[in-house]
């Protein structure tokens, strides 16, 4: 009797969104995924044109797939992403707030979209209005004279703003030597100032993890060109005594600079001009809501008193006699240009959009809910994780790991631990003063649902470092892939894929389809 | 206000729970003098609608403009354009924008926790594969802001690279490129020192670049093809170079010349500006500027890196690498301040690639070259000539009109055409008359066409004079 029938052996997998080869891997000699309009002129031969300057290789591992196969692999690709869309991100300086998504469409007007940079102003009227009205508007915000748009993100716009103040000693006779930077600073703050050609000056914070002030009154001189100061500083507090730093600075003529990524802790509740900075930068993928995008595009408008004017890049926006914009390009005392054009324009769009949907109250609303998000956590977690600064939050708030690392638990861990909780993980070790810090800004968009949730999840993990700390140190168990090995990346880089050499045996299942 | 997801009621509880009387509590650290006691004079809270209509209003006076005799053409007309000059309008395949509107690339942050960041981390891999195969370069970063900082950068590089404090720029690279490297390099003890061209053929002038080039000179920067369109000889500028020890850094403004012009083999470190591949022209930004370069200069290499690695149960994987170059790390030591990159724009630039892939950049390349030829032969037998005729070139050109820049171009914008950019603003040796001229695939024969007729039109009442 013949065996039962059981169909054909089939081995369990995964489902395909687990299970995504490289585009290249997936390429076929021969398929098209495009096709291009119909030449309406004479066709060319390219050899003929082009003589010992044309391409002759075949272009390699590009690929070769059709339009279905391409959208299912980017979409699959997007399913192992974490995003605001999905969830929280309770990334401490980060503020990674709701993406209006009318941001998005007004960004994809076609005039807008279509517009060339080199096009005459008189058919730029709209752009430069745009520009015109963000400028406005940001000026309005920080309470300062004047400002350029043109800083690709943050870190370029640190570096505007430091090539300002050099400008302006420059002017005065002198550039001076350095730079003083708090020890709780972002990296980028140490890094702008060298680049800037400036010695650094290290500020040690106090025991409350703000600006020692008799230590600052010491380190200011002569030679001291700014202090770059972020507040509220990045453990969250606003430098109650920001008027008497402005003070000891401007007395020896120095400047301040403040770094404006914790800007969501203050708009339309303080105005940074009002309390004595000089120049600062915004960052509109942080406080206006232009999307992240997995790390840009950025932008990072520098906004500054009126003594700083003459030096703003160029060109800058002015208003012609009959109303009319136009770009100004005649401005001797520029510090340059610090990138083409007139800055990341998709951006001030999307920006402007957040700000008009907002309006007045709606900013400053979006401020409170945010700086009310924060202290809801922190006066929900405060004991489950020790708080090394009992300074009043604004909108973010830094614990530390002091109480789990007495099990072996650290920060990194513990933020691990929470993306099986379905969070993205908090800010891990920054800022710098802290140490095994977790700095958590909720922003304004989670809802108390969403906040208990978050709240609720750290509270289990606390008790996991304290029952069963190995769950802890060995998350995420719920991820695709886990604790990536991060040294032999290093140590060993593999920065590009190359095709098998054209003799190796193809076996399926093996290295590349292993998963 | 309709992203905020609370009720009064929630913002009270929370208030109770904190422990607080009132929101100004939280507040109470700022100083009272500097608390804000009126609203911000910003315009008024908009409705969707609303924000719509007005960015409607900006986009349609981009359209027409507000200068009264355009202002009666139809807003409805599109203008014809062949600016080209570092923003170069390609066609956008849909699906870059259906794929990059997703929320998961859209709304996610820095890869740096790469457990629930792996679709970030492989599409950036397979774009510094992608960015290596076509510029001829062995790794490729995850991107730079734009061309003009990337180029900017890899100077810098060059610097760290060779230990020497000084770079040779060609005049004939992008002039606002050349505009932001000395505001990089300044303060940094980096004299630049500048190169000219040919005025026959419009490339980088060889024994002048031999002779600027001292045992001080950490790299020579040129732009290929050039500012004029003209594709410079890579290979012997690469010799003059390393014969004195520096290091060829090549630009590159329009992507889409790799299709069919040969890849800068010879560079030690390619700058490239992707905008080409996918990315709308938006007025100037946000682009994607991206450097590759020889492997053994890896360490020196700034921005952000993606590199294949494993997991714990040896499955394969992408993590952000060597961020010990980055300023997070090595703060006032790094290779650079950069932090934001153009991530999602490098995932357009990415998805355009993979769209045309192997066989599709090179066609599209082959149409730009023949739209250019005819535009060229075109404005030519309608009455111009066009300069350093004779040197291969991709899809750009210097013509030479009869009459000044200002007065062909405000002729052609009668005719609702955008003409070529004039040049005298930067090289005033052109003369007035020097416009540089752009085609790709989206121009049309009848724009050409047009534009053609407009150029015939404005010198046939000067040659009816001159009998």
């Amino acid at each position: 009797m013949a065996d039962k029938f059981i169909g054909t052996p089939r081995k369990a997998t995964t489902h395909v969104n687990q299970n995504e080869d490289l585009i290249f891997e997936k390429s076929s000699s021969g398929k098209k995924g495009y096709r291009l309009a119909h030449l309406d002129v004479p066709a060319i031969d390219p050899a003929t044109l082009l003589g010992d300057a044309v391409r002759t290789d075949d272009l390699g591992v590009m690929p070769e797939l059709s339009e279905i196969e391409i959208i299912r692999h980017f979409t699959r690709l997007s399913t192992w992403n974490y995003a605001i869309d999905l969830g929280m991100y309770p990334l401490g300086s980060c503020t990674m707030k709701y993406n209006p998504r009318i941001n998005e469409a007004v960004a994809r007007l076609e005039g807008l979209a279509e517009a060339h940079p080199y096009q005459p102003e008189s058919l730029s009227q709209g752009a430069l209005g745009i520009m015109k009205l963000l400028s406005d508007c940001l000026i309005e915000i920080t309470g300062m004279d004047t400002i350029t748009l043109q800083p690709a993100a943050g870190a370029q716009g640190e570096f505007t703003g430091i090539l300002l103040a050099r400008a302006y000693h420059e002017a005065n006779g002198n550039p001076r030597k350095k730079i003083i930077i708090p020890d709780s600073a972002h990296g980028t703050n140490p890094a702008t100032a060298a680049i800037c050609g400036y010695e650094v000056a290290n500020l040690k914070s106090n025991s409350l993890g703000m600006v020692d002030l008799a230590e600052l009154e010491r380190m200011v001189d002569e030679d001291v060109a700014a202090l770059m100061l972020t507040n509220p500083s990045t453990i969250g507090v606003f430098e109650s005594d920001i008027h008497k730093i402005a003070d000891i600075l401007h007395a020896k003529g120095a400047l301040l600079y403040m770094d404006g990524a914790n800007m969501n802790a203050l708009v339309g509740k303080t105005r940074p001009g009002d309390f004595g900075v000089d120049v600062m930068h915004l960052n509109l993928h942080k406080t206006f809501s232009t999307p992240h995008g997995g790390g840009g595009p950025g932008s990072g408008p520098v906004a500054c008193k009126k003594i700083l004017e003459p030096f703003l890049p160029t060109p800058v926006v002015k208003t012609n006699p009959d109303g009319s914009l136009a770009l100004d390009y005649n401005r001797p005392q520029s510090v340059g240009r610090v990138r083409a054009w007139y800055g990341n324009f998709g951006m001030f769009i999307r920006a402007l959009a957040y700000i008009l949907a907002n309006g007045p109250d709606g900013l400053r609303q979006t401020t409170e809910d945010a700086v009310l998000n924060a202290n809801y956590i922190r006066a929900k977690l405060e004991g489950t994780f020790d708080l090394p600064y009992k300074t009043r939050s604004l909108h973010e708030v830094v614990f530390s790991d002091k109480l789990q690392a007495r099990n072996g638990v650290k920060t990194g861990d513990m933020g691990k631990r929470l993306i099986d909780y379905g969070f993205h993980a908090y800010t891990v070790s920054f800022p710098l003063v802290v140490s095994g810090s977790m700095m958590i800004e909720p922003t304004e968009s989670e809802s108390r649902e969403e906040l208990d949730l978050l709240i609720d999840a750290l509270k289990q993990i606390a008790r996991e470092a304290e029952e069963n700390p190995e769950l802890v140190q060995t998350a995420p168990h719920t991820t695709r892939l886990q604790r990536l090995d991060e040294t032999t990346a290093a140590r060993k880089p593999i920065l590009r894929w190359k095709a098998p050499a054209a003799n190796s045996e193809l076996t399926p299942g093996t290295a590349a389809k292993e998963w | 206000m309709r992203y905020l997801p609370k009720s009064p009621a929630d913002r009270e509880a929370m208030l109770a729970e904190i422990g607080v009387p009132s929101i100004d509590s939280l507040f109470e650290t700022i100083p009272a003098e500097y608390r804000l006691t009126h609203d911000l004079n910003i315009p008024r809270q908009h409705s969707e609608s609303e924000i719509l209509d007005r960015f409607r209003a900006f986009a349609s006076n981009l359209a027409n403009g507000e200068i009264a005799e355009l202002a009666t053409q139809p807003a409805s007309k599109p203008f014809a354009s062949f600016l080209g000059a570092g923003a170069y309008r390609h066609y956008r395949p849909v699906v870059i924008d259906s794929l990059v509107q997703r929320g998961e690339f859209l709304t996610s942050y820095t890869p740096y926790q790469p457990e629930i960041s792996q679709g970030t981390l492989q599409a950036m891999f397979e774009f510094q594969t992608m960015i290596c195969e076509l510029t001829g370069m062995e790794i490729a970063n995850a991107s730079m802001y734009d061309g003009s900082t990337g180029a900017a950068e890899s100077v810098l590089m060059a610097c760290r690279v060779t230990g020497r404090q000084g770079a040779v720029v060609a005049r004939t690279v992008h002039p606002e490129y050349r505009e932001v490297l000395p505001t990089v390099t300044k303060h940094q003890g980096i004299p630049i020192t500048e190169v000219g061209y040919i005025a026959a053929t419009g490339r980088v002038d060889l024994a002048a670049l031999d002779a600027a080039i001292t045992d001080q000179t950490a790299a020579v920067l040129i732009q290929s093809p050039n500012f004029f369109g003209t594709i410079e000889d890579v290979a012997t500028i690469a010799e003059i170079a390393h014969k004195k020890g520096a290091l060829l850094i090549v630009s590159i403004a329009e992507a889409v010349s790799l299709g069919i012009v040969k890849a800068p083999v010879e560079a030690d470190i390619v700058s490239l500006e992707a905008q080409s591949f996918g990315v709308a022209v938006g007025y100037g930004g946000p682009y994607c500027g991206v450097i590759a370069c020889k492997e053994k200069f890896l360490r020196q290499m700034p921005g952000r890196l993606v590199g294949e690695t494993k997991d714990k149960n040896g499955k394969r994987g992408w993590v952000l690498t060597l961020s010990t170059r980055e300023q997070h790390i090595r703060r006032e030591k790094a290779t650079s301040n950069i932090c934001t990159n153009q991530a999602l724009v490098a995932l357009m630039v990415t998805i355009f690639m993979t769209v045309y892939g192997k066989q599709g950049l090179r066609e599209l390349a082959e149409q730009n070259l023949a739209k250019s030829k005819y535009l060229r032969d075109t404005l030519i037998a309608a009455g111009a000539t066009t300069l350093f005729d004779g040197t291969p070139r991709f899809h750009e050109f210097v013509l030479n009109s009869t009459e000044s820049a200002a007065a062909l171009n405000e002729a052609l914008l009668q005719k609702h055409i955008i003409g070529g950019l004039a040049l005298a603003r930067w090289y005033p040796e052109l003369g007035p008359n020097a416009t540089l001229w752009c085609a790709t695939e989206l121009t049309t024969k009848a724009q050409i066409d047009s534009a053609a007729a407009v150029l015939q039109a404005t010198h046939e009442p000067e040659m009816a004079g001159a009998k």
